[in-house]
Order: structure tokens, then C-alpha cells, then sequence
């Protein structure tokens, strides 16, 4: 495929609200992480809890209010995105210009709320309760689009963990096709109890804070983020999306394939769309969720397409794992690591295990970054792999 | 846009309950009887993940399996676009509950039934298939904007794919704050190149157009009452072998203009 370039991104997570926080504590080796209170939670855990954004929204966005909504407009409004986006509708015009956002569970804390507030008499929800613009999966997309005055094709995909990597693809591809002429990719997913006590129920969650690769890592911290993209092939930028890889594990709904033969074959696939040799690639940002499974998996993954000497880490040491958000947060890292020229360490991994032969980053390396490989993994076996690099 | 073609398709409606047992329905040769969706089992789910099969996710296997059946293409060789509006609220409701009570305990399995993507990870699993595989939403436009997602998946990325649509019911009290009036699923096959099975060649654009409607009450009040059951304008052509344009709704601000042609 031909390069696709990225005019602009930005990101908030519980590292910090845009990209210069992001690079500062990407450098910085400062986490996000915090023994934090949210909401009613009593989980013995670690939570990515992004600051200063629980807000109502207001005016015409008031029938939009819940958190994962708040989230959303609180990242829009970083690193003049809404200006980017702006001018590129002015350029483009606002039905050419598409909406693919990504989430695992959209606004679906507000309904957390809801029947936490219903009335169990007459077995209904509070009045305040708007399903179709928070808990739908579709709300995020439709918000997105509204707020950004955008009337192109829009959609939301999810797919738990892959969801906001695979916006990328599906924005290509309608890009490509004529479909729309650019297009605002992104990934908002917000703290909720579902995820967390769901997770726990799966045993998935660490009394520890995330540490990924580690040998007595105990699995996830769950964060919450919401990032974005424009993706214009007319628009000024040296980044660009060379290429990226689907594919589904077809082995069980949520433990990977422990030989992580779907990865291996979307890694390949990334690296074939763009024509790129496994060693033209500088640096991997794992999908590294902390868990003994995931890690191990990805780590035969890596090593059997890059080999053991290629550098990664997985950088939700930061922001936990963010779900939805992830592919969206972990491609911003990516695109930070070629701009400033440095590949981030696997933070709070103490030793590694030696069960992980991949080339895991014990501290941060400085030096040039051409080209970098982001994978996100999901449930239900969703494997999705970008390639991020420089343009001529 | 260029053309993709219509290999297959599967239904599974109230009154519609496969795609070879409707044809004389949508062609108006007798009336849509508003019969229960009959159960069905997933055929070609292995029985662990049958036992563990939801009814949202049996739904979109009953008009996947149905679309197979009139195709001699492997079900592992497509890659699959999986549109719902809202998956399985049944699931939602339960959590939900479960979040109220003390102690909080929300069952796994429950859990990773819940990820939208749910019924294409079990899909994954029955058809052996390690193809690309995407789940999208777009409310009650979910049809139509897997069918362009399906459809640019196709052109660009050069493969076949299915394409399955399905929602069902929520139970109280979501119900009444989402309504679904009727389980519904539609699956169609895509491929790039005509084959002997081809029923259609398919082009979709995004258009300002007013949607199409049906003439038959009984057909229009199914394709109101399910966002999966907004592609019924599209088979209903199909079924006629009438060839020539439907406009689905998609967004609040965009429809999806598909045109028809033999193909």
C-alpha cells in the first residue's frame, strides 16, 4: 500500500493530557498508574485514571453526558486537534471526511448508574437514561462525528482490545476506495465496574501495579484513555501509516494461542502491506498486558518474526491497559518514539522471565527511529498489527 | 467504488426463517406471517463453545450458517464483518444487576460473551478461520455500514468476506430505553470476482437520498423493528431478481446508496 500519511494525533491517558505529558513521562519513567478510588470500586488493584476531565458536557452536547463522552471531548480538545480537523473539513468538506472510533464498552457506565438508580417497584431505568447516545457502541462514533461537524461515513468497531488499531485499517481501506477523502481515526474506552470486575472474574487483574514481561507479573491495571488521528494523503506530515495486518486467532474467546501463530501472521501481514523487511523495523511496542499468557504468547510471536535481539516493550506500565483505547494510545507511543527518537523501556519490569526470549527494553534507548510495529490483541482472538514509520 | 458480488445470503427473521424459505415470501407470493424465530443450534460450533453460545450469538449463526449452505467457498477462507447495534443487552442487564448486589459477582463466561465482538470470535473458532475479522456498530445504520466496511474489505484488501448482521430483544428494563421488537440477521457473501452462484454485482456509495421503504405493512414493520432488518429492501430485490437501486439508512447524516446490477 502506499504510505498513508498522519497530519496530526493526539492523546490523553493517565500519563497526562497530550502529547508533550506523554513524551515527558515516556522519558521521565513516570506511570500514570495510582491505588486511585473510582467510583463504588473495592477490587485490591491498580487503576490508569485519566485527571481532570469528569465534567458534564454542556449545550447541545448535554444529551451526549457520561463519562466515556466526557473522555472523548476532553481529548479532542489537546495538541489544537479540533483546528486540524477543522481545516480539513474546510478543505476537504464535511461528508468527505469519515469517522472510525474505536471502544470495548462505549458509555456503558452510564447504565452502570442507571440501574444502580432504577426503580426496582416498577422494574424501569431513571428518565435521564439515554441508551442510543452513551451505552451503544455507536454513541462514541456519533459523538465523535458531531462534535467535529463531520458527515462522512462513520462507524464504531469493537473488538475488546484491537478495536482502536483496526480503525486504522478500516479508514485506509475507505480512504483507498473513494469513500471518503480523510478521515479522524480514534479510541475512547472510560473505567467502568463491568470491565473491572469482569476481568477480575477472569482472574486477569493484579493486586500489583502492571508489569509487563516481568517474571512475578500478576496480570493487568486497567486505564482509561482516548486518542485520535487525521489521516489525510493531502495533508503536510513526515508520519505516516505504511501498513497493518488483521487476523483472528480462531483458538478460544480469551486466552491467546500460546504459540501466537495469529500474531506471527499479522505482524507479517503489516510488514508485507508496506514491503518492509523485518529488520527495517526499529522498534515493537508490544501489546503487553502483564498477564502470563499474553506476554508469553506475544513473546514467541515477536521472536519468530523479528527474533530475539529486536527491541520491545510494552508501554502499559504508563497507562494500563486501556482497552478499547489501546491500539489508539500505543500508536501515538509509536509515532512519539520516530519523532523524538527514542524507544521507551518496559516500565516497571524489574527482572525479566526468562520464559520471554523477545528483546524486552529494561531502559529507555535514545537514537533514531525509522519505523515501528504496534500490535493489540483481543477477545475473541482479534489480532491487529500497524506499522508507523517515516516519509521520505 | 468498484463492484463486489453477491455470492450467498442467509436470513433468519420472524416469518423469514432462512433465505430458501423466504423467496416466495418477499416476492409477495404469500404474506409474511409473524412466526417465532424457531431455536436454532449452531451446527458448526464445537460443543464447548456451543454450551457457551448466547442467544445473540446463535441468532448471528443461524443467518451465517444459512448463507454458507448456498456457497461452495470455505468458511475459512472469508474474512468476516460482524455488524450489530448493540450485540447482546442481555448480557449488559445481567452485569448491570450483578453490579448492584453485594457481593459483586459477575460470571465469566458472562464476561467474555459481553466484548461486541463476541459472535466472530465463536464464528472464528467454528470455521477454523485466522482471516481478518472486524465488528462494527452503527446503531440502527449497523447494516449498512458493515455492508460498505464488508464491502471496501473486499475491493481493497482483495478477499472474500461474510458479512453478518444481527440484534435481538433486550429484556426489561433495557428494553424499554432500546427498542428491538424482533430478533433479526442477515448475512451476505462478498467476493471479488463473479462466480457460477453469483445472484448480484453490488456498488454502494454514500448518497443524501431518502431511504427505501417497503410497500408490504407485514415487511416494513420487520425491517422498523430490528436494525439488521434494514437490509430487507436490499433482499427483497434480490428475491425478485430485480435489479436496480436501494438507499439504506447508515448515519444520522449519511444513507448508503447500493445499486444492484446482473452479475
Amino acid at each position: 500500500m502506499n504510505p498513508l500519511p498522519v497530519s496530526t494525533y493526539t492523546v490523553s491517558s493517565a500519563v497526562g493530557a497530550g502529547r508533550a505529558a506523554h513524551v515527558q513521562a515516556l522519558r521521565n519513567g513516570t506511570t500514570g498508574l495510582g491505588r486511585v478510588t473510582f467510583d463504588t470500586n473495592n477490587l485490591d488493584c491498580w487503576l490508569g485514571e485519566v485527571r481532570d476531565f469528569d465534567v458534564p458536557l454542556t449545550g447541545a452536547l448535554a444529551e451526549w453526558d457520561c463519562r466515556n463522552n466526557r473522555l472523548a471531548e476532553f481529548a479532542l480538545n489537546q495538541d489544537q486537534f479540533l483546528d486540524a480537523v477543522a481545516a480539513c473539513r474546510g478543505r476537504c468538506g464535511a461528508t468527505r471526511v469519515g469517522v472510525f472510533i474505536g471502544t470495548s464498552t462505549s458509555g456503558v457506565q452510564h447504565t452502570e448508574l442507571a440501574y444502580r438508580a432504577r426503580d426496582v417497584s416498577s422494574n424501569t431505568l431513571p428518565g435521564w437514561f439515554d441508551q442510543r447516545r452513551t451505552q451503544n457502541i455507536f454513541s462514541i462514533a456519533a459523538f465523535v462525528a458531531l462534535r467535529l461537524g463531520l458527515a462522512g461515513p462513520a462507524l464504531a468497531i469493537s473488538t475488546a482490545c484491537s478495536s482502536s488499531a483496526k480503525v486504522f485499517a478500516a479508514a485506509r481501506r475507505a480512504i483507498a476506495a473513494g469513500a471518503c477523502d480523510a478521515a479522524v481515526v480514534g479510541g475512547v474506552d472510560s473505567l467502568c465496574l463491568t470491565t473491572l470486575y469482569g476481568f477480575n472474574s477472569l482472574q486477569l487483574i493484579s493486586a500489583d501495579i502492571c508489569r509487563p514481561a516481568d517474571s512475578a507479573r500478576l496480570g493487568i491495571s486497567i486505564g482509561e484513555a482516548g486518542g485520535f488521528a487525521l489521516l489525510d494523503p493531502a495533508g503536510a506530515s513526515s508520519l505516516a501509516l505504511l501498513g497493518y495486518g488483521e487476523t483472528s486467532d480462531a483458538y478460544h474467546m480469551s486466552s491467546p494461542e500460546p504459540a501466537g501463530r495469529g500474531a506471527i501472521e499479522s505482524m507479517r501481514a503489516a510488514l508485507a502491506r508496506a514491503r518492509v523487511e523485518p529488520h527495517e523495523v526499529d522498534y515493537i511496542n508490544l501489546h503487553g498486558t502483564g498477564t502470563v499468557a499474553n506476554d508469553n504468547a506475544e513473546s514467541r510471536a515477536v521472536c519468530e518474526v523479528f527474533g530475539a535481539a529486536a527491541p520491545c516493550s510494552s508501554t502499559k506500565g504508563w497507562t494500563g491497559h486501556t482497552l478499547g483505547a489501546a491500539g489508539i494510545v500505543e500508536a501515538a507511543v509509536s509515532l512519539m518514539a520516530i519523532e523524538h527518537g527514542f524507544m521507551p523501556r518496559s516500565l516497571n519490569t524489574r527482572e525479566k522471565d526468562p520464559a520471554i526470549e523477545a528483546g524486552i527494553l529494561l531502559e529507555n534507548r535514545i537514537g533514531s527511529v525509522r519505523r515501528v510495529l504496534s500490535n493489540s490483541f483481543g477477545f475473541g482472538g482479534s489480532n491487529c498489527s500497524l506499522l508507523f514509520g517515516r516519509l521520505p | 467504488m468498484n463492484t463486489v458480488f453477491i455470492e450467498a445470503v442467509g436470513l433468519a427473521a420472524p416469518g423469514l426463517p432462512s433465505w430458501r424459505e423466504s423467496g416466495a415470501t418477499l416476492r409477495g407470493e404469500h404474506p409474511c406471517l409473524n412466526a417465532p424465530l424457531p431455536a436454532h443450534t449452531p451446527a458448526m460450533l464445537p460443543l464447548n463453545e456451543r454450551r457457551r453460545a448466547t442467544p445473540a450469538i446463535k441468532l448471528a449463526f443461524q443467518a451465517a450458517e444459512d448463507a454458507m449452505q448456498s456457497t461452495a467457498l470455505g468458511a475459512s477462507s472469508l474474512a468476516t464483518v460482524f455488524a450489530s447495534s448493540d450485540a447482546d443487552l442481555g448480557i449488559i442487564h445481567r452485569i448491570c444487576l450483578a453490579l448492584t448486589a453485594t457481593p459483586r459477582f459477575i460470571s465469566p463466561t458472562d464476561f467474555h460473551n459481553s466484548v461486541h465482538n463476541a459472535a466472530a470470535g465463536y464464528w472464528s473458532i467454528a470455521a477454523g478461520a485466522r482471516t481478518p475479522s472486524t465488528t462494527i456498530s452503527a446503531h440502527d445504520g449497523s447494516f449498512a455500514a458493515g455492508l460498505l466496511e464488508a464491502s471496501l474489505l473486499v475491493q481493497v484488501d482483495d478477499v472474500d468476506a461474510l458479512l453478518v448482521a444481527f440484534d435481538l430483544p433486550a429484556p426489561e428494563p433495557l428494553h424499554a430505553k432500546r427498542f428491538i421488537a424482533h430478533p433479526a440477521a442477515v448475512a451476505l457473501v462478498l467476493t471479488r470476482q463473479p462466480t457460477t452462484q453469483s445472484l448480484a454485482a453490488l456498488n454502494c456509495a454514500t448518497t443524501s437520498d431518502v431511504e427505501t421503504t417497503l410497500a408490504e405493512t407485514a415487511l416494513e414493520s420487520l425491517r422498523l423493528g430490528n436494525p439488521a432488518a434494514r437490509a430487507l429492501p436490499l433482499l427483497h430485490r434480490l428475491a425478485r431478481r430485480s435489479f436496480g437501486r436501494v438507499v439504506l439508512p447508515m448515519t444520522d447524516q449519511s444513507r448508503l446508496g447500493v445499486e444492484l446490477r446482473a452479475p
